[in-house]
């Protein structure tokens, strides 16, 4: 397999601030009309003198085309998933997002509309954001869907919240406050409960890769409000038990949350409600095909059972046999997550999506992403220095959490290291393996966006590395000399006296100089 | 189509059967079945998904999607006067080239390395906001203001060590619902009225309900109901005076002319940069900053990621980071800074392109234009019959509450008779604000035009006769 003599655009480019130069301008703002401004005067005059700003914002002065030029550049110095063979985000589900969906999510009818529109003017907003709710109920096997979290975080925020209205909605609301979850869930789950006051207990996982059932049992109590939990975890291991977990918890009282932020393997294979879920949420921006925005806008679609739909934040859509309405009177509604009613674009392009691919192809996604998968599995164990703890000899669904600990053992080259000279051929290998239990970890998720043949060039550069690591590791340490930048200097950034988070404060603590 | 035959998706290049093939003989099983055995057969839903019969080809879809789209008018299509925390503003053609590369809109969570483009966005986005907001802070984007407001409150009970927030009765409606449910069971929430000629803060109530306890005063400047609060220095006063911090929620479009938060005495200020060149997109185009001083008991408390500059390896060359990541909910889960993960990235760097092209000329001239055009629709609508308009005495922003009580009529059917006639009119403001039923909010922005105006009061008139 060739790898390809990568090389990542380098453009030396300033910082915006050290652009432009005084007087230039970017964009022209319309000027008031005349008549207006004979009647009104400079409307400035009309703000009570301490509210005028007397100093304009430092802002810099640069003409369009350097603008334009200057994010441009950025944008090369950034490798997005339509670049790059992007598996090596994994727990991210980095797939294909279908050029088509943004294209109808930037027609005007979608992304001029405002959100407090009279619902007779937004008739079809409403019907994609119902239609979605109704295939996600299909997929779930739950009964009903908000799309207000605007991401998987802020989705679990909701499940915990709806956990604890429903308890104080029977009278246990103080009793039950505590949280279980697992450590191989994703940080949020144990995170966002903290932020409603649980107290959060975690279950560690056995040699076996799964949570230790006997903690389990332990942990249960009439003070468990509920559970929040990932399955598979980020290990891609399906643990069979899990609806007896969700049994445990159930006769403990408490309610079961599924974070389903990426349900990427098990499309039409296996529901949240057949494993003994009150909840469960999908990431509309991994599972669903929408992009990640460096980050958001994303959505984490909520769904409920048929109790706890009047605990879903409000407003729902709803269909009342004639037209789409927004329902506000949910009698135990947790009030809002999010303003409005979410992140509409990424709803409409989920939307798009499954409607392009129906029941056959959501398996087929299914079913792809774990072939893909678990070739690659057969592919890393062959490379020197690599492995795969837990569960030997069994199938993984739809990502595996690897290791380098013999690769660092035997030639000093750590998992950071790799990741750093990936970068040399025009890949990702994160970083973010939260907990760092599995020693020197790294993740891949494949997705089923990729060609073997790409997977193939991914796998061979890994191969590549592993080979030159053994040969000559201070190659691989120097790494990366093709990227952008080079080994960036970690000292300023946990330093109270010299973090920069702003160029104001660079400038501050640094002086104007070059780095 | 029928089962039998391969299902090849544009989307899914390995449905080849003879790749599938090959790939299972290198793993060793004889069909993708097997991988599953982990699965128990009591848990494998054996039915079928009942969804549509999937468009694969992309006309059909684009055919379907748009047909829907159709049954939308969109307020590009109408005169739409609607704000209340969503605003028509004018997007930039560079804002829009931006966030449409694929570069960006398809990256994610690289390192400093190969996404060293992402991370000088952010971080530039976080210094262009900074000089905007006269502060030495700013997060990567959170979700909207509505969490940017309660993250900081949070963040002032943990400064504080104190769980109680009191909060101007005038904030927005979603973003007090928000607030509420984040800090159900860890902090008290305690309103302020305010006074009913002016909107502007009670004082006299606000000193009296201030406490040892108090962790923040949040009040918004310009308010949800448009009013400029002139008193943010006395408040601000009155907030320190007792150890609580001041927070303020802010329109950062106003910031050309008006002055920053933290120039009358905030310590945390936080709003919405949906103004700063992202479309309304149905209430999508959200994302919230928050801002504080270079402290570290302040940047410690934030959830956020917060990029920083650094040096590399090589002189002269840029690198960036996270600053001081140990704090987020990533490593350190439940004992992290509330939780941190996807939110509203994208945005904020179209935002930093929109400040970049404005520079201090545009956001003044921006700012000016938003005056001069609400201070006219209030000389029309204040005109009419009957009407008030502003309903509260005091100096406003791009928004205000016109009040049609003296005229017998609901908000619900004037909107109605000026949706006959192409227009959206303001929001009602009856469900969220009991004692504001029969006023609506009116927002005006550099989007509308002197005939717009005209034309809204024309109609208004014809409506309310």
């Amino acid at each position: 397999m060739k790898l390809r003599q990568f090389h990542q655009a380098k453009w030396d480019e300033e910082v915006i601030f050290e652009l432009g130069t005084k007087g230039e301008r970017g964009i022209v703002v319309p000027p008031v009309e005349k008549a207006v401004a004979d009647e009104i005067g400079d409307g400035i005059s009309a703000v009570p003198e301490q509210l005028r700003r007397r100093t304009p914002p430092a802002l810099p002065e640069i003409s369009q085309m350097r603008v334009l030029k200057h994010y441009l550049r950025l944008s090369q110095h950034t490798l997005g998933a339509d670049l790059n063979v992007d598996i090596g985000q994994g727990t991210c589900t980095v797939k294909y997002n279908p050029k088509i969906n943004d294209a109808l999510a930037a027609s005007p009818k979608a992304a001029e509309l405002h959100p407090l529109q009279d619902e007779s003017t937004v008739q079809g907003a409403l019907e994609i954001v119902h239609r979605t709710d109704l295939f996600l109920r299909e997929i779930s096997g739950l009964d009903r869907f908000s799309f207000q979290p605007a991401s998987g975080s802020a989705a679990i925020l909701a499940m915990a919240s709806i956990i604890q209205a429903w308890h104080e909605s029977r009278g246990e609301g103080k009793s039950r406050d505590e949280i279980i979850t697992t450590i191989f869930s994703h940080p949020s789950d144990a995170a966002a409960a903290a932020v409603k006051g649980y107290k959060v207990v975690t279950i560690h996982q056995t040699e076996d890769g799964l949570p230790d059932m006997a903690a389990l049992r332990r942990a249960v109590s009439e003070r468990t409000a509920g559970l929040l939990i990932t399955n598979p975890e980020d290990t891609g291991i399906y643990n069979p038990r899990i609806d007896e977990i969700t049994r445990i918890v159930r006769e403990a009282g408490g309610l079961c949350g599924y974070d389903q932020a990426n349900a990427n393997g098990i499309l039409g294979v296996t529901r949240a409600r057949d494993a003994g879920f009150d909840m469960c949420f999908f990431n509309l921006h991994k599972t669903f095909g929408t992009p990640h925005g460096c980050g958001g806008p994303g959505c984490g679609a909520l769904g409920v059972v048929e109790k706890l739909a009047d605990f879903l934040p409000v407003p729902l859509v709803d269909f009342d046999g004639r037209k789409y309405v927004l329902r506000h009177d949910l009698k135990n509604s947790i009030g809002k997550v999010r303003s409005f009613t979410g992140v509409f674009p990424v709803i409409l392009k989920a939307y798009a999506w499954i409607m392009s691919l129906g029941e056959r192809g959501l398996r087929e996604v299914a079913n792809v992403a774990v072939l893909n998968n678990n070739y690659i599995l057969s592919q890393v164990r062959k490379i020197r220095g690599a492995g795969a703890p837990f569960a030997p000899g069994r199938h993984r669904i739809e990502q595996v959490r690897y290791s380098w600990e013999t690769l660092a053992k035997e030639t000093g080259v750590t998992s950071e290291d790799v990741t750093l000279r990936m970068a040399d051929f025009g890949f990702h290998l994160w970083s973010s393996h939260h907990p760092f239990i599995v020693p020197e970890p790294f993740t891949i998720e494949p997705t089923e966006s990729y060609s073997k043949d790409e997977i193939d060039e991914y796998l061979a550069a890994l191969k590549r590395i592993s080979d030159e690591a053994y040969e000559d590791p201070a190659k691989v340490k120097g790494a990366p000399y093709r990227s952008v930048v080079h080994r960036i200097d970690h000292a300023w950034f946990d330093d109270p006296a010299k973090w920069a988070i702003t160029w104001r404060a660079y400038l501050k603590k640094h002086g104007s100089a070059k780095p | 189509m029928s089962d039998d035959k391969p299902f090849i998706h544009p989307y899914i290049p390995n449905s080849v059967p003879e790749v599938k093939e090959r790939m299972l003989r290198e793993i060793g099983v004889g069909s993708i079945d097997e991988l599953y055995a982990d699965i128990p057969e009591r848990l494998r839903f054996r039915g079928r998904m009942d969804l549509p019969e999937p468009l694969t080809s992309e006309a059909a879809l684009k055919r379907h999607v748009e047909g829907l789209l159709r049954r939308n008018r969109a307020s590009s299509e109408v005169l739409s006067f609607l704000g209340g925390g969503c605003w028509p503003h004018y997007v930039p053609a560079v804002c829009d080239e931006i966030n449409r590369r694929s570069e960006f809109l398809t990256a994610y969570a690289g390192e400093p390395y190969e996404d060293h483009g992402r991370f000088q966005a952010l971080f530039e986005y976080e210094s262009l906001m900074a000089e905007l907001l006269d502060m030495d802070v700013v997060n990567v984007p959170t979700f909207d203001w509505c969490q940017a407001a309660s993250t900081s409150v949070r963040m002032a009970g943990r400064i504080t060590k104190r769980d109680e927030v009191l909060y101007a009765d005038t904030i927005g409606p979603d973003r007090l619902q928000v607030m509420r449910n984040y800090c159900r069971g860890v902090m008290k929430l305690v309103p302020v009225r305010h006074d009913p000629a002016t909107g502007l803060v009670d004082l006299a109530d606000l000193a009296a309900r201030i406490t040892g306890r108090t962790a923040a005063v949040y009040f918004e400047n310009p308010s949800y109901l448009g009013f400029l609060e002139t008193e943010g220095r006395r408040i601000a006063d009155l907030a320190h005076a007792r150890g609580a911090l001041c927070v303020v929620g802010v329109d950062p479009i106003s910031l050309g002319v008006i002055a920053p938060p933290g120039h009358y005495g905030a310590d945390i200020v936080c709003g919405d940069i949906q103004p700063l060149g992202v479309h309304m997109n149905y209430g999508g185009g959200q994302a919230g900053f928050i801002s504080t001083r270079d402290e570290e008991k302040y940047v410690m408390e934030y959830p956020s990621r917060l990029f920083g500059i650094a040096r590399t390896a090589v002189e002269g060359e840029w690198g960036f980071g996270d600053v001081a990541y140990d704090r987020t909910s990533f490593g350190v889960r439940e004992k992290g800074k509330e939780f941190v993960g996807t939110a509203a990235a994208l945005w904020g760097i179209t935002a930093g392109v929109y400040l970049a092209l404005m520079g201090p000329q545009g956001m003044a001239e921006v700012g000016q234009h938003i005056l001069q055009k609400s201070q006219y629709a209030m000389n029309k609508l204040g005109a009419l019959p009957r009407v008030r308009a502003p309903r509260f005495r005091a100096a406003h922003f791009k928004e205000f509450v016109v009040d049609y009580g003296g005229t017998g009529k609901t908000v619900a059917a004037v909107n109605e008779a000026l949706l006959a006639r192409g227009i959206f009119g303001g929001h009602d403001l009856g469900r969220d604000f009991p004692g504001l039923a029969g006023c609506a909010l009116y927002c005006f922005t550099e989007v509308h035009s002197k005939d717009d105006i005209d034309a809204l009061a024309a109609a208004l008139g014809e409506v309310l006769r």
